[in-house]
């Protein structure tokens, strides 16, 4: 018993040294760092490397690009997926299948795998170095995982609910939001949460397709980070936790959420 | 009853987007790899299978690449599972500590891959890092080394990373799992004497497998998919001592711009990922058994 709440405590230290330890340091000057890499600021929490951070680098402009690409991205994913699920779901027949193969044959193959072809692919659609682009190619990634679990769901849906609106004379598009988006909403919000922590946290699409410091994203210029400030800690970790804030947020208040889609989004990929 | 045709009209938009961004780049992947092109130029020769050729017999950054993958995913899979398994075993209950504890192990899952490897290269650093200093206050200072610099090392002190990094999430589809099992079995088991070993051999482990297959499949494949974390951490340096496929294709191509090589590579590396998705469902799936 003893030992099995010491390896919980050890554990739970493993994890949150490091935490503690990247909020110490941010504020701490760099020469703080040097002489006592783990111990307290000598004079107090110092934010000069908040101020730094913005003025020396387009912080604004870094957040503002990762929150247009995540909710576009999270979103259009959503929405096109719902509907392929929804086709699926209401065929219920071979071209059914058929599509649910080609769709989930997606989560078979790693992004890694395509990204030569579809470098030189976006060069030629005149789509590198836009906030576009990157959408697209997101929506198109994620679009796999997100058909293949809301399928799953929707098929469990009564198809009695689907027919009774059919006799009311609801069409196709009016039953979509009428009875499946509604009925849908647990499955949905689990995906949600599970592509919001995907396309915030995202580095290969932008790594791949983005050179202008206008459209960077944070985890890239956050990796970039490193090139200018090399082993500077206290500017990199102020880096980290501006660019994991928005997350970390979300995570303290719908913990349970979280927990729940990302899992799910791992259990069905 | 009948559908309208309308329906064909849902697939569309989400059908030409993938046709376009996935499927075409999918298979110019394949097209690519018997030519020489460099990705710039708009002409290329077609080469057969050089490339391939050239992969298995002349490449020897390649098979050292395949060699380190190996190593990086036997590392993940097998110590992740285990304290993935071990800590779910623990926390299994619904306790107010034990939620909490679940809450904190999988913190490190939602964040991106290049905190991470910032987090942790500070903790390796060779002179002010976080491990070597823990090392000489419990007066294990002959075990201090550069984590990430050397070569013989440095592919497991990313494994171990990766380990930090994901495990948490792990942990908690196999809490879900276990949660699962109906406790009846356990008060039989208890009635009918078996020990607590006996009780996990007979009545956990077998439940269980559903999950195992899921846990091991998806770190497998993550793990061969580690390029962020590697990409961030040591470039696939010191000589291409972490080099991992992934990392490897966007050198080949990015770098040295062979286009139809780099394309080569991926293909073999889409064929592995299949063959592993395939013979790991085949093996674990015998394993299933019901209630």
């Amino acid at each position: 018993m003893l030992f099995r709440k010491f390896s919980l405590l050890i554990y739970a230290l493993l994890i949150l040294i490091p935490l503690v330890v990247v909020l110490l340091t941010s504020v701490k000057t760099l020469q703080e760092t040097f002489r006592d890499p783990l111990g307290l600021p000598d004079g107090g929490f110092k934010f000069d490397n908040y101020i730094a951070i913005f003025q020396e680098q387009t912080m604004a402009g870094y957040f503002l690009n990762s929150t247009i690409v995540t909710l576009f991205s999270v979103s259009f994913t959503l929405l096109l997926a719902a509907m392929v699920a929804f086709g699926i779901t209401r065929m219920n027949n071979w071209i059914g299948n058929l599509l649910f193969a080609v769709f989930t044959l997606g989560m078979m193959v790693p992004a890694q795998v395509i990204m030569v072809p579809l470098y030189s692919l976006m060069l030629d659609l005149g789509l590198t170095n836009s906030l576009l682009g990157l959408i697209l190619v997101n929506i198109s990634s994620t679009l796999p995982i997100a058909v293949f679990i809301l399928t799953g769901f929707m098929k469990t849906l009564p198809k009695e609910l689907f027919e009774a609106s059919t006799i009311d004379g609801a069409g196709n598009w009016k039953m979509f939001t009428k009875v499946a988006i509604p009925l849908s909403l647990p499955s949905i919000s689990a995906t949600a949460i599970f592509l919001f922590v995907m396309h915030w946290n995202d580095l290969l699409y932008p790594l791949l397709f983005i050179t202008d410091n206008a459209y960077k994203t944070l985890p890239l210029a956050l990796l970039e980070f490193q090139g200018q400030y090399s082993t500077n800690y206290p500017m990199l970790f102020t880096g980290v936790i501006i660019a994991s804030a928005p997350m970390v947020i979300a995570y303290v208040l719908l913990q349970r959420y979280f927990v729940a889609g990302i899992t799910a989004g791992a259990v069905k990929g | 009853m009948r559908i309208s045709k309308s329906i064909y009209l849902f697939f569309l938009p989400g059908l030409v987007l993938y046709s376009l961004l996935f499927l075409y780049p999918t298979i110019s992947a394949l097209f690519y790899s018997f030519t020489d092109w460099d990705g710039l130029s708009t002409a290329f020769q077609f080469v057969g299978i050089d490339n391939y050729t050239r992969a298995f017999t002349g490449d020897s950054i390649f098979q050292k690449t395949i060699g380190n993958n190996l190593k990086f995913m036997l590392t993940v899979v097998v110590f992740q599972t285990l304290v993935a398994l071990a800590f779910a075993l623990i926390v299994i209950k619904n306790t107010k500590t034990n939620v909490f504890l679940r809450a904190l192990y999988f913190f490190p899952t939602i964040l991106s891959s290049v905190s991470v490897a910032f987090i942790w290269a500070f903790i390796y650093d060779p002179s002010m890092g976080i491990l070597n200093q823990v090392l000489q206050l419990i007066g294990l200072d002959f075990l201090a080394q550069n984590w990430l610099g050397n070569a013989n090392i440095a592919i497991f002190s990313l494994a171990i990373t990766q380990i930090w990094f994901h495990a948490g999430q792990m942990l908690i589809i196999f809490v879900a799992g276990l949660q699962a099992i109906p406790e009846e079995l356990y008060e039989v088991a208890k009635i009918e004497g078996a020990s607590k070993w006996q009780a996990f051999r007979s009545v956990t482990w077998p439940l269980l497998a559903p999950s195992a297959t899921i846990v091991v499949a998806y770190t497998t494949i993550q793990s061969f998919k580690a390029f962020d974390l590697v990409f961030a951490m040591t470039g696939g340096g010191p000589n291409n001592s972490t080099e991992i496929i992934a990392t490897y294709i966007y050198d080949v191509a990015f770098k040295s711009y062979q286009f139809g090589y780099a394309s080569s590579i991926s293909v073999i590396f889409m064929v592995i990922i299949a063959l592993i998705t395939y013979l790991q469902f085949k093996a674990l799936r015998s394993d299933r058994v019901s209630y």
